[in-house]
């Protein structure tokens, strides 16, 4: 039995009926980093004893039917932002490469409880800001499609990793497409949760408004099962909400008959008032060029768009509804996320001074301490937003920024109200092109910015979202569909993912 | 020259409320404990961690508001106040900014005298009129950690076990003008505060803490002059003091034709003076904004309702019904109801069925002269009403006299023993047993021959010795009474 082709439930199944043990499970994935996680750098941090013996008294406690669940014995990789008892936790920055927490994030703690073991914690943007994994401060991630790519970010470990095999599937986080567009980028199954669905507790703030934890996976059904393992209520986090709505496995249906899909005109670079029926349009290679340099769906690649746009006729083959409609207020989701997200971390990120953990740069007195430390400690881009983000706040600046963004926000939330009024979910790319070349993002980090359109709006609206794989360029790279739903429509999610899934193989 | 300048006070007034758990956390509030030994995760900022309110705090800080006629805020959220100093873990105090809890109250402060005005509109001649102070916004917030600075180290040490402990703010309008109307305003707030069980209010312990904003202007102006902040006030003493010498301050700068400078300073009590901490030019900007972790509050119609249910019977209520309930000297009510705490063991001792006069007694008498020598307040009495009422008891059958009983209230004032334990092993009882007296009263006549002939000749004091030569021999525990009546049948 080929391990390290099956999928997460697979794995658990296979373990469960004796086929193979959470230690072969363990051994194999350990034996494929031995091969290349020297080329890739999904991790930071990698603990293979420790792993190993986790995996032995796993197995045990399954022996003794203690543990039964479908996760039971797989091993995962968690997201250097999210804390781990015992375990170096540095969000991929300097300012906290020593910090060992004394506590695991709550998502963690819940994929232990069900037998999950721990193979170590991924590389990502440093404090998650980025989209390349770039910023990290312990080096780049490669992608594992082509080498010369970045994998994306910032939860660009996880993917890789879950891409690679050098795990079966992976924790991430998400607070502009961090999730959802490394996922694409590395072929892999990404959700981004609604809001409030998985506690945040343990997870390392970026902008906590948004912010939310999610699994990077081999299939659909990975990802119905590790959510419903994670989106538990938890009281430690007050912005979370109690679900009773969590069995997402029942949403593992092949049937789109009558479901609503809606694909934004302003994300495809299509016709802005043309809607209906997909099927009595042509997109031709012309026409998409047209758009891809026009206004609306600015940048999109060709064979972004392409794929996208068969995954949509497969849903639509299957019975969907599919039809093409106006999103409004694209354009500002980028300006109101760097305004929002820049202000909450630039508040999230005062605790790291270097008086309670972390690093501590020698100085004279107190002030320069604080000064020395996080001039050393933070890099480029987490100072360049923290910068911006202390901008905003500011006394005089505060109500024409960060008000003027908070009420932007709430009007993108409306845009998307109505879709939904129509559609059962969005349909769209993740981003508008495949994984770029490594080195090229943080040369134009207006480009790097841009890339996130299509999976921002997401967060500042609180929406669920999945990005599942649709598709490669020329080059081997590559490209995720995203279907976004309304609050608390996971299942509805799952249900068109799991049949495009089931129908495009 | 002094005379022309009005004095304008404004106090920010921060409470500790008195909840068992912080507001964002399930750590202990319990004062003292080893150094870091009441923190958790939450309360010493470390990453990834989240608040969650503790909902007496916001119970409390309702009841207050209510109590004070404030406005309630029915959809009120917490702000972060970014700030860099090592007390505060997480660099950014959770506080209240946009929409505080409480808005737009006031309380009532009797005054007396001099104030002829005021009197004047309160239609009463002289003595004591009222006043309404106005309260502006009362919010909730964190307390931050305690920082030890050792002379001669090149580090400090900090310890988080007040971090995150529950505080109101009060903020009062710029309502008063002298120390007398400050100190009776805080007396009030103490009192309603108490009396809700919101917190003990002790300035020396910090639980309540006061500063002052004053300003001066000359009278008969109506725009207000530029105001100082006076921080560390630690007593009603400290406060009289540094308002007096802050108003003597700015009116001496304004009549050398200089300015008063918006500025923070410390009131330095060992030298009465006060020093600028911070000026205007170096004030913070806090980069205030709504905090992401914490939701907005939702005040309903049923909390406040529950909340309102709950409010007890305050000061001026209680007083009433003293009046009319039980029949003890106004003076005794007044110093009784002073102290939530002392009016609850009055009442419960009285339930219990100590006479309301004797009860008073004990409260008034052996009470405030042992708090007195004690050097403690009201709220640290430990004795429990069930022993009270026992003493009483015991004191009204006759079972100790008087001399005992304030022996065994000393020992319950200190240790809460019970009496009837207490005097049953140390066999305090009295004695009145006719055999037992006359036999001892019959030694004492044996061998004091010569008070017994000036007894015979009429020297009334030589009853008083062989009365005290007696109570002697019984250690204390006859019934002075039996021993009169026996002494003189066997003279």
């Amino acid at each position: 039995m080929e391990l390290l082709s099956l999928s997460a439930v697979e794995l658990g199944k296979a373990i469960k009926e004796g086929r193979t043990t959470a230690v072969e499970a363990m051994e194999a994935v350990l034996s494929q980093i031995e091969k290349s996680e020297e080329v890739l750098h999904c991790y930071i941090t990698i603990n293979k004893k420790k792993a190993l013996n986790k995996a032995a008294e796993v197995q045990r406690r399954i022996d003794a039917k203690e543990l039964t669940g479908p996760l039971a014995g797989v091993p995962m990789a968690v997201k250097d932002n999210l804390c781990t008892e015992g375990m170096l936790t540095t969000c991929a920055s300097a300012i906290l490469a020593n910090y060992v927490p004394t506590y695991s994030a709550e998502a963690v703690s819940r994929l232990e409880k069900a037998g999950a073991v721990i193979v170590g914690k991924t590389n990502m943007d440093e404090f998650a800001m980025g989209s390349t994994t770039e910023t990290s401060a312990y080096g780049v991630t490669r992608n594992p499609h082509h080498r010369e790519h970045v994998p994306g970010g910032s939860s660009g470990g996880s993917a890789a990793a879950v891409a690679a095999g050098e795990c079966f599937f992976a924790l991430g986080s998400d607070t502009g497409g961090s999730i959802r567009q490394p996922a694409s980028h590395c072929g892999v199954v990404g959700m981004k949760p609604t809001y409030g669905t998985v506690s945040r507790y343990g997870l390392v703030a970026y902008g906590s408004s948004l912010d939310q934890v999610g699994p990077l996976c081999k299939t659909v059904e990975d990802c119905a099962v590790i959510l419903q393992t994670i989106a538990v209520p938890d009281t430690k986090d007050a912005t979370q909400i109690a679900r009773e709505d969590t069995d997402f496995t029942s949403a593992l249906k092949k049937d789109v008959r009558g479901m609503r899909i809606g694909i934004p005109g302003d994300y495809i670079g299509l016709s802005p008032r043309k809607h209906g029926d997909l099927s009595s349009k042509e997109h031709g290679e012309e026409n998409c060029q047209e758009y891809s340099h026009g206004e609306r769906g600015i940048g999109i690649d060709s064979q972004v768009r392409e794929s996208v746009l068969r995954a949509a006729k497969i849903l639509m083959e299957q019975g969907a509804v599919v039809e093409e409609f106006d999103l409004d207020l694209v354009e500002y989701a980028i300006p109101v996320y760097y305004t929002i997200a820049a202000a909450e971390a630039s508040s999230n990120l005062e605790r790291f001074d270097g008086i309670k953990y972390g690093f501590r740069a020698g100085a004279k007195g107190l002030h320069e301490m604080y000064k020395k430390t996080r001039s050393q400690g933070f890099g480029q881009e987490v100072k360049k937003r923290i910068m911006l983000g202390s901008y905003v706040l500011s006394s005089g600046y505060y109500d024409a920024y960060y008000l003027k963004a908070l009420r932007v926000k709430a009007m993108i939330k409306k845009a998307f109200e109505q879709a939904f009024a129509k559609y059962d979910c969005i349909l769209g790319p993740v981003a508008p092109t495949t994984a770029p070349k490594l080195g090229e993002s943080l040369t134009d980090p207006m480009k790097m910015y841009l890339g996130d359109i299509y999976t921002i709006s997401v967060n500042l609206a609180g929406l669920p979202a999945i990005s599942v794989p649709c598709g490669s360029d020329s080059r081997g790279l590559p490209i995720g569909l995203q279907l976004i739903g309304d609050c608390f429509q996971e299942k509805k999610l799952l249900q068109a993912a799991y049949t495009y899934e089931k129908c495009r193989s | 020259m002094a005379k022309e300048y009005e004095t304008v006070i404004g106090l920010e007034v921060h409470v500790e409320l008195a909840t068992k758990t912080k507001i964002f956390c399930g750590c202990s509030t319990e004062f003292g404990g080893r150094p870091n030994s009441h923190t958790c995760p939450v309360c010493t900022g470390m990453p990834g961690t989240l608040p969650v309110l503790n909902k007496k705090v916001l119970e409390h800080a309702v009841a207050v508001g209510l109590a004070t006629h404030c406005e309630i805020t029915r959809y009120c959220k917490f702000d972060r106040k970014n700030y860099f100093y090592p007390d505060n873990p997480q660099n950014y105090q959770v506080s209240q900014l946009y929409l505080p809890i409480c808005q737009n109250g006031y309380v009532e402060i009797e005054m007396t005298g001099r104030d002829n005005e005021d009197a004047l509109s309160q239609g009463q001649r002289e003595e004591t009129f009222t006043r309404k102070i106005g309260i502006h916004e009362i919010h909730m917030e964190e307390d931050a950690g305690k920082l030890f600075h050792d002379h001669g180290k090149d580090y400090s040490l900090v310890d988080y076990n007040r971090s995150g402990v529950p505080l109101i703010e009060i903020v009062s309008e710029p309502h008063m003008h002298s120390a007398e109307e400050v100190i009776a305003y805080l007396e009030k707030l103490r009192l309603i505060i108490q009396y809700l069980g919101a917190s003990d209010c002790k300035l020396q312990e910090g639980s309540m803490r006061a500063d002052v904003n004053l300003s001066v202007r000359k009278v008969g102006t109506k725009e207000l002059g530029t105001r100082t902040e006076m921080k560390n006030l630690g007593s009603f003493r400290a406060i009289s003091r540094a308002i007096a010498s802050e108003r003597e301050r700015q009116i001496e700068l304004l009549e050398a034709g200089k300015m008063v400078t918006q500025e923070t300073r410390r009131w330095d009590e060992a030298k009465e003076t006060s020093y600028v901490m911070r000026t205007k030019e170096d004030a913070r900007d806090y980069r205030y904004f709504p905090d992401p972790d914490l939701v907005p509050i939702v005040v309903s119609e049923e909390f406040l309702e529950e909340i309102r249910s709950r409010q007890p019977e305050f000061c001026a209520e209680k007083r009433k019904r003293y009046q009319r309930e039980y029949d003890i000297p106004q003076y005794d009510i007044d110093i009784i109801t002073n102290s939530k705490h002392m009016a609850d063991i009055f009442e419960a001792t009285v339930a219990l069925g100590g006479e309301p006069k004797k009860v008073s007694n004990w409260l008034m008498g052996e009470t405030l002269r042992l708090l007195k020598e004690n050097g403690l307040a009201p709220e640290d009495i430990r004795f429990s009403p069930e022993h009270l009422a026992k003493l009483i008891a015991m004191t009204e059958k006759r079972v100790i006299n008087t001399t005992v009983a304030k022996e065994v209230f000393e020992k319950m004032f200190l240790e809460d023993i019970d009496p009837e334990v207490y005097v049953a092993e140390r066999g305090l009882s009295m004695v009145s047993d006719e055999g037992a007296l006359r036999r001892v009263i019959e030694e004492v006549i044996a061998s004091n021959q010569q008070s017994v002939q000036d007894y015979h000749n009429g020297k009334d004091r030589a009853m008083g010795f062989l009365v005290g030569q007696t109570m002697k021999a019984m250690k204390g525990k006859a019934d002075p009474a039996a021993v009169n009546h026996l002494l003189k049948e066997l003279l």
